[in-house]
């Protein structure tokens, strides 16, 4: 009966979404309609919810008679990991796509402002439509009320690495990210309908992009910190197609959230806007297709099947064939707004997206050219890790060097040598990072010359509250924490992109990692350590069986105790490891136990790796998503004040 | 500075990162894109020394570990059988008669030397490189 109940709702969530399409589009002058409107676009969502809590309530229930809930549960598994198992397959995800699609279509009807009636009603109408696609793709192609009969006694299972806290959360936060996108998308092709970009427009939009940037960037930040305690492999990020999935919109948003502020605040680069926006939704529909399409080798396990795969890439091309075509006919008819000089902080902006929107070119360059060569029949290649460190790390840093110069500049036009004046502490501080690197590292270039821009970011960032809070009469000091909101949120963003940078080339170009088999009683130097493995013994839990190994870590005149685990599941044929991670000063000592070793004398295999800075990589994307959640703060009681 | 003058040194700067761009994309697809090939094509294929990714099944009992801790096995895709050493640990699912992919080099007469093995990581998943030399020697069974 549920899962009719919820097969029910989706039908007639589409349904409704047709309506909300139609109704919105429908050009209009009168209030009634848009109430009609608003209305119908909170129906949509409220019908799409039932349908996701009938979907969760099967797994609640192990109902074996659902499909998906049959692949994917398990009557062991714990009450939060059913729920969360709810979205961690292909057919449940798509339905919390189509969910938030819904839910931001009715926040976006529900919450016009000042916006005018017609802009507001096209993007309330295309946004009804994205809504229709993905439902269109969910209940045809991925059903996920779809039945099992007869019904197992069992279900298969969630595999148990993704049994994981911040597993849970990932999905459903990219998603948002991803879905986010949808938003500015559906504000951009109403700006164009409408022939009308202003700065009206540019603060309905900012909020989004801010909402979905900040979702992305946790949500990538989630995903990373899951790898690399879960994974084993001693990495935060492998530069895979999956990854850069992500990788892209989120560089498309963090674009579009300064371009989106040039436009509010000026007036200018809305053309831009308008096609950052189309491209961003655009990336994010593609990393859809890569993930779903299972057409690029990846570490993400998911089902190939290529009609879903030619069925995202139909709807990436309505999306951006109507997105494109809308631009090239209507773009030029939006009034240009005043211009900028060479040095302002708008050209900055400038600046800053350009190097945002030539990144995320690169790296979709580097993640499709598998796919271009075989097609051409050239073979299967892979591209990896290398390119994508040679080619995307010096273009941010070029862009992240002028990063704490923005700020600073006025609009309009700036006084750079003014500036720079302001931030000579900060650049003296990274000539110092970056001889101080070079000497302790024996003149390794390239990682210096990084590490000093993560530092030149920090203290720019500081450099900038400073010069803030020096303004006016009073002590500078007294006046930081008084600072107003925007002001913070971005410091700390900026601040979180240098510890970010700091943490990342760090990480990369100085970790040492070796495997080793040691027997109990044995032990290796490793990073200035010495290690030993004192015992290997059985340590079973509620629903697997491990083996646990307990070593002891020899580091300045101290021995601390750790421990790493192989567990396997009764629900699964593979091994999992629990690392061990011993985090220190200098950056993170961490163990994963291997196998035993064949032919020895009770020697187990251990993969040591030693990750100098590894923590500043997600302490620096936590201060990127505070910083957002600030902003978004900031420019809530703005709209609040202004109300 | 004249407006035209600023303009023109943004575009030239705009160009001159593009450029940069250009150049470190065809640099890096140059050098570092790795080629994948199935055993019975690594002869004809695979330059002596080159980077390339062999992918196979792991033939059953050809796995052997030496007392200096360099593991031999025998990676086949049905028709030809190429040996290879890789001195470390094994991932975790590597088994016999498994998929697996190694990442290396090799010249002719002697063992695939291989930095780098991966095996699936989850019992769904097989590497794509290892299904398509399967699906070329007909052994492939799963889903097309």
């Amino acid at each position: 009966m549920i899962p009719e109940i919820g097969a029910f709702a989706l039908c007639l969530t589409l349904a409704m979404s047709l309506a909300q399409g139609a109704l919105g589009l429908a050009s209009s002058k009168r209030d009634s309609r848009a109430a009609a409107l608003k209305a119908i676009a909170q129906c949509v969502a409220v019908a799409c919810l039932i349908a996701f809590v009938s979907l969760i309530v099967c797994y609640v229930r192990s109902d074996f008679s659902v499909a998906v809930v049959a692949n994917n549960s398990h009557t062991d598994k714990p009450l939060i990991y059913k729920i969360a198992g709810a979205w961690g397959n292909h057919e449940g995800s798509m339905l919390l796509w189509c969910l938030v699609s819904s839910v931001f279509g009715a926040v976006l009807a529900s919450a016009r402002g000042t916006q005018s009636l017609g802009i507001w009603s096209k993007a309330v109408g295309v946004q009804g439509l994205v809504t229709v696609g993905a439902l269109v793709y969910t209940l045809f192609l991925s059903n996920p009320f779809a039945r099992l009969d007869p019904a197992p006694l069992q279900g298969a299972g969630l595999n148990p690495l993704l049994q994981d806290p911040a597993l849970a959360a990932h999905p459903p936060m990219l998603y948002l990210g991803y879905v986010g996108m949808s938003v500015p998308f559906s504000l951009a092709l109403a700006a164009l309908i409408e022939g009308r970009a202003d700065q009206v427009w540019a603060k309905a939009l900012r909020p989004w992009t801010l909402a979905a940037w900040t979702c992305l960037t946790v949500g990538i930040a989630l995903g990373s910190y899951w790898a690399y305690y879960e994974l084993g492999w001693g990495g935060w990020w492998f530069w895979d197609p999956v990854e850069n999935a992500s990788f892209m919109p989120w560089l498309a948003a963090c674009a579009l959230v300064h371009s989106a502020i040039v436009t509010e605040r000026r007036g200018s680069l809305a053309s831009w806007t308008i096609l950052l926006a189309i491209m961003g939704f655009g990336l994010a529909l593609l990393g859809t297709f890569l993930v779903r399409s299972g057409v690029l080798t990846s570490v993400h396990a998911f089902a190939v099947d290529p009609k879903r795969g030619i069925a995202v890439l139909v709807l990436l091309g309505i999306a951006l064939g109507a997105g494109f075509g809308l631009y090239g006919w209507r773009a030029p008819k939006l009034s240009r707004a005043a211009g900028f000089a060479a040095i302002s902080r708008e050209s900055m902006l400038v600046w800053n997206n350009f190097g945002l929107a030539v990144a995320a070119g690169v790296v979709l360059i580097g993640t499709i050219y598998p796919l271009i060569v075989e097609a051409a029949g050239g073979g299967l290649i892979s591209v990896g890790p290398p390119f994508f460190n040679m080619t995307v790390a010096p273009l941010l840093g070029l862009l992240l060097v002028l990063l704490p110069v923005g700020p600073m500049l006025t609009w309009r036009v700036g006084d750079v040598r003014a500036v720079l004046m302001r931030l000579a502490p900060a650049a003296a501080l990274g000539v110092i990072t970056l001889l101080a690197t070079l000497a302790l590292t024996q003149w390794r270039v390239a990682p210096a010359i990084g590490v000093a821009i993560g530092v030149w970011l920090v203290a720019g960032g500081f450099m900038y509250l400073w010069t803030r809070a020096r303004r006016g009469e009073g002590r500078a000091l007294a006046k930081i924490a008084a600072l107003p909101l925007a002001v913070w949120s971005m410091s700390i963003a900026h601040i979180g992109a240098g510890v970010l940078t700091i943490g990342a080339i760090s990480e990369t170009a100085f970790r040492s990692e070796r495997a080793v088999a040691l027997a109990p009683g044995q032990g290796v130097d490793f990073a200035d350590r010495r290690i030993t493995l004192l015992t290997v013994a059985d340590a079973d839990g509620p629903n697997y069986e491990a083996t646990r190994a307990s070593l002891r870590i020899d580091h300045d005149g101290d021995a601390v105790p750790l421990a790493t685990e192989r567990r396997f599941y009764s629900t699964s044929p593979m091994p999992t490891t629990e690392v061990g991670i011993l985090t220190g000063l200098d950056g993170d000592l961490y163990v994963a136990l291997g196998e035993p070793v064949r032919n020895s004398n009770g020697a187990w295999g251990l993969r040591l790796y030693h990750n100098p800075m590894v923590q500043f990589i997600f302490a620096g994307a936590l201060m990127m998503g505070i910083g957002g959640i600030l902003s978004l703060i900031a420019l809530a009681r703005r709209r609040k004040a202004s109300a | 500075m004249r407006r035209r003058d600023q303009r023109l040194m943004m575009i030239s700067a705009a160009g001159a990162v593009l450029v940069l761009a250009a150049a470190l994309t065809f640099a890096g697809l140059r050098d570092s894109i790795v080629y994948f090939v199935a055993p019975s094509e690594l002869a004809q294929k695979a330059h002596p020394g080159q980077r390339i990714r062999l992918g196979g099944l792991v033939l059953p009992g050809s796995i052997h570990r030496d007392d200096n801790g360099i593991t031999s096995f025998v990676v086949t895709d049905g028709a030809t059988r190429v040996d290879v050493r890789y001195d470390g640990l094994l991932p975790d699912l590597f088994r016999e008669g498994q998929g697996v992919v190694a990442e290396g080099s090799w010249s002719p007469g002697q063992a695939f030397v291989a930095e780098r093995v991966l095996a699936k990581h989850d019992e769904r998943y097989m590497p794509r490189e290892v299904v398509e030399a399967l699906r070329r020697r007909g052994e492939w069974k799963g889903p097309q």
